[in-house]
């Protein structure tokens, strides 16, 4: 096939493409299209795509083809309801009926939520109360002149106790973690994300799946998906490797939920 | 405290939740009503339904998606909305004591129907050609927006209009067609 053609039928893919989402979009008969001759066009056009961006096209026009043909299914299925009326009979009637009328009728079936907006006395007391314990805003956003303060030495220990350090730092920490992680690891190599994350108590799972995120972000460990067995192990390395930064990584998403954690919990027991 | 007394207590609480406004829309969300009234809120909703009968006022449940064939599960019940709703019809003539004119309330009525029939959306243009016929063209333009604003109806950004959580909530949609059909 030549390039031009090739370019001719890949415009028609485009237009099939765009029928079809008119059809969702814009609510017309999804019958109106010949799907039949829609894939014979494609069945027709597939041999000859060769590259990623043109089979990329014809995957496009055939999942639009698929959503036309489930719209289909619900057009008959609505069809089917006791609420499907014909929409130009209704329109008719609609439009022999005067605005006394429609009106009349739209009253007998329309029950109109009932809500209320109404101070009670007790909250009016409430906010009284708390009307006269607020200061003044002229007081609330006095501006406090600078303190002199006399420059002077801290201590590591004192910035621990204003929490502006923490007693390990977070590689510390994190270290500290890999460690545990290799201890737990030991001549298996790996083991399973759950059985190293797992904790007694919810929270201290949740810290652990949080310090493990970092350990496979920092290039201390990596994780092994098993789809198939819906498993995932994570295996540390013997040494970090930070040029892991330079390759390009994926994300997996865990669920850490508290039901998962619970049916680990029962699953130990 | 006795069980009778608990469920006073509790029916009373459910009406505070139903009945005053609590987020912009209203309604209060189920496990929110689970929440404040505990796990058997469903129980306690249909006294409260009893009691409100007597008013021709009723709770409401708005479902998710489309309402279950069978009984709802708690989990789908957890997920619905509950109002208070009027249980009967009001007389037309009342509606404009709730702001709304006798043209108003005719197009929402057109709106409704036709995009009944059109499986739930069609494009705006189709709806407002409709209600042109009968009304002027700047009043076609404010109800729908009034329409949209109030919840009856919502808009995408492909000009397509759908039936919205408050026609879902008040009207009574396989009534309404067969009334005009009837007509």
């Amino acid at each position: 096939m030549s390039t031009k053609e090739k370019k001719l039928n890949s415009e028609r893919l485009q237009r099939v493409i765009q029928l079809c989402k008119s059809v969702e979009d814009r609510g017309i008969d999804p019958f109106a299209l010949d799907v039949d001759d829609i894939i014979v066009t494609l069945q027709k056009y597939f041999p000859e795509w060769e590259s990623p961006e043109e089979l990329a096209l014809d995957a496009e026009a055939l999942q639009c083809l698929a959503s036309v043909i489930k719209n289909q299914g619900d057009w008959v299925k609505h069809r089917s309801t006791s609420l499907y009326t014909d929409p130009f009979l209704l329109e008719e009637k609609i439009q022999r009926l005067d605005k006394e009328e429609l009106a009349e009728l739209f009253m007998e079936v329309w029950n109109p939520i009932i809500e209320q907006e109404q101070i009670s006395i007790p909250s009016l007391a409430e906010a009284l109360k708390y009307w006269q314990a607020l200061l003044p805003i002229s007081e609330r956003w006095q501006k406090n002149g600078s303190l002199m303060v006399e420059t002077g030495a801290t201590t590591r220990e004192e910035l621990v106790r204003l929490r502006i350090l923490a007693e390990k730092t977070f590689l510390e920490e994190l270290e500290a973690f890999w460690k545990e992680l290799k201890q737990k690891v030991g001549e298996a190599e790996k083991i399973l994300y759950w059985d190293f994350v797992g904790a007694d108590t919810y929270s201290e799972t949740m810290d652990r799946a949080y310090m493990t995120s970092f350990l496979v972000t920092y290039g201390y460990a990596t994780l092994e998906l098993l789809p198939l067995e819906e498993e995932v192990y994570i295996k540390p390395f013997k040494e970090p490797r930070s040029k892991l930064a330079e390759k390009q990584t994926v994300s997996v998403p865990i669920s850490v939920s508290s039901e998962e954690w619970m049916k680990w919990k029962e699953g130990r027991q | 405290m006795t069980r009778k007394a608990y469920y006073a207590r509790k029916i009373k609480r459910a009406a505070q939740l139903l009945f005053y406004k609590r987020h912009r829309k209203p309604g209060v969300k189920g496990w929110e009503l689970k929440n404040k009234l505990g796990s058997d809120y469903p129980k306690i909703l249909k006294v409260l339904d009893g009691h409100l009968e007597k008013l021709d006022l009723q709770v409401k449940t708005v479902f998710e998606g489309e309402k279950p064939a069978e009984k709802p599960t708690l989990e789908e019940l957890n997920r619905a909305r509950f109002f208070i709703t009027l249980r009967g019809g009001l007389p037309s003539k009342d509606a404009k004591m709730m702001g709304w004119r006798i043209d108003d309330i005719a197009g929402l009525a057109t709106a409704i129907s036709y995009l009944i029939s059109k499986k739930g959306k069609a494009p705006r243009e189709e709806v407002e050609d409709l209600l042109r016929t009968k009304l002027p063209g700047w009043r076609v333009d404010m109800n729908m927006s009034r329409y949209i604003r109030a919840g009856y109806l919502a808009e995408d950004k492909n000009s397509m209009l759908y039936l919205d959580w408050r026609t879902r909530a008040e009207v009574d949609q396989k009534a309404l067609v067969d009334l005009i059909l009837l007509k």
